[in-house]
């Protein structure tokens, strides 16, 4: 059975996991944007790129 | 060893390992805290400090992966430092938010822990005060980075200030033995076996697994994040070459 009531300690325990949960969350997305972010940039740079680096080497 | 890591010094083997890693660590993670908070809330109450033991089960992962990731930060910087490994820099840029927010975390469940039990939010001990410069360290690395706009510079000195930095993780390690301090001695990791019950220490070996597990995929993640945002860097010199 699980004790979900921490009686007089409620404040300090339930802020301690809040605070845990919320950085952790916090965490999670900020690197998996930093992540998506960097590589959706990369991708776009890298294709402009190939595409210049082609039409120069048709050139004369 | 060298030889099994340098598979990992290859950014496209790397890439294709964290590919898959990651996910895997995330995975873990979530299994074990589902495991280890069940554990947490089914064990009895302390016969002192009732239910505010259950803070230890997020404290103490926090705190362990506040100093484990600063020997990870340490390592990837030496690596960086003495053999200009890349990847090497990448993995310590990609640390260091990760153990700043753990310390972080260590810090403030600390003190919702030492407010009910010790009467205070804060004690200028040995311990308290040696992680809060630990924390300190996390942020000078992630200031002197963002300071300094040539890479390469702002990565040399902030390897520098990470080597510096170890110094004092034996300090934080051994502060409860060394002063006499407020903050309880070693307990899971003392000499002549763990002297907490197993009835705590399962739930709470489960959530530092789940933590050390959580860092595995962030820290793949983030430093997935740093090999691209270098390859976009270079398809940018690329393009205005």
């Amino acid at each position: 059975m699980l004790d979900l009531d921490p009686g007089p300690y409620g404040f300090y325990v339930w802020t301690s996991y809040g605070l845990s949960a919320a950085a952790l969350a916090w965490l999670v997305i900020s690197s998996l944007g930093f992540a998506r972010r960097w590589r959706q940039r990369a991708e776009s740079l890298e294709t402009r790129a190939r595409e210049g680096e082609g039409r120069g080497g048709d050139a004369p | 060893m060298t030889q099994a890591l340098a598979f990992l010094y290859n950014p496209h083997r790397f890439m294709a390992f964290s590919a898959w890693a990651a996910p895997l660590f995330g995975a873990l993670a979530l299994a074990l805290a589902a495991a280890g908070l069940w554990l947490g809330f089914a064990a009895p109450e302390d016969y002192q400090q009732g239910d505010t033991v259950r803070i230890m089960f997020i404290h103490v992962p926090a705190a362990w992966l506040g100093l484990f990731v600063y020997v990870c930060l340490g390592g990837a910087s030496f690596l960086s430092l003495v053999f200009r490994q890349a990847l090497a820099d990448a993995a310590a840029r990609a640390a260091a938010p990760i153990g700043a927010v753990f310390t972080a975390l260590a810090l403030a469940t600390g003190s919702l822990w030492g407010k009910p039990m010790w009467g205070a939010w804060w004690v200028w001990d040995a311990r308290l005060t040696s992680v809060l410069v630990l924390f300190l360290f996390y942020l000078a690395y992630m200031a002197l980075r963002a300071a300094i706009d040539d890479e390469a510079k702002g990565a040399r000195a902030a390897a520098i200030l990470a080597l510096v930095g170890l110094v004092n993780v034996p300090i934080v390690h051994w502060s409860v033995e060394w002063w006499n301090t407020l903050h309880q001695g070693r307990t899971v990791f003392a000499a002549g076996g763990s002297r907490a019950a197993t009835v705590f220490l399962v739930p709470l070996l489960l959530m530092s697994l789940s933590y050390m597990s959580a860092f595995g995929a962030l820290w793949l993640v983030r430093i997935r994040g740093e090999v691209w945002r270098r390859r976009a860097a270079a398809a940018e010199a690329r393009l205005a070459r």
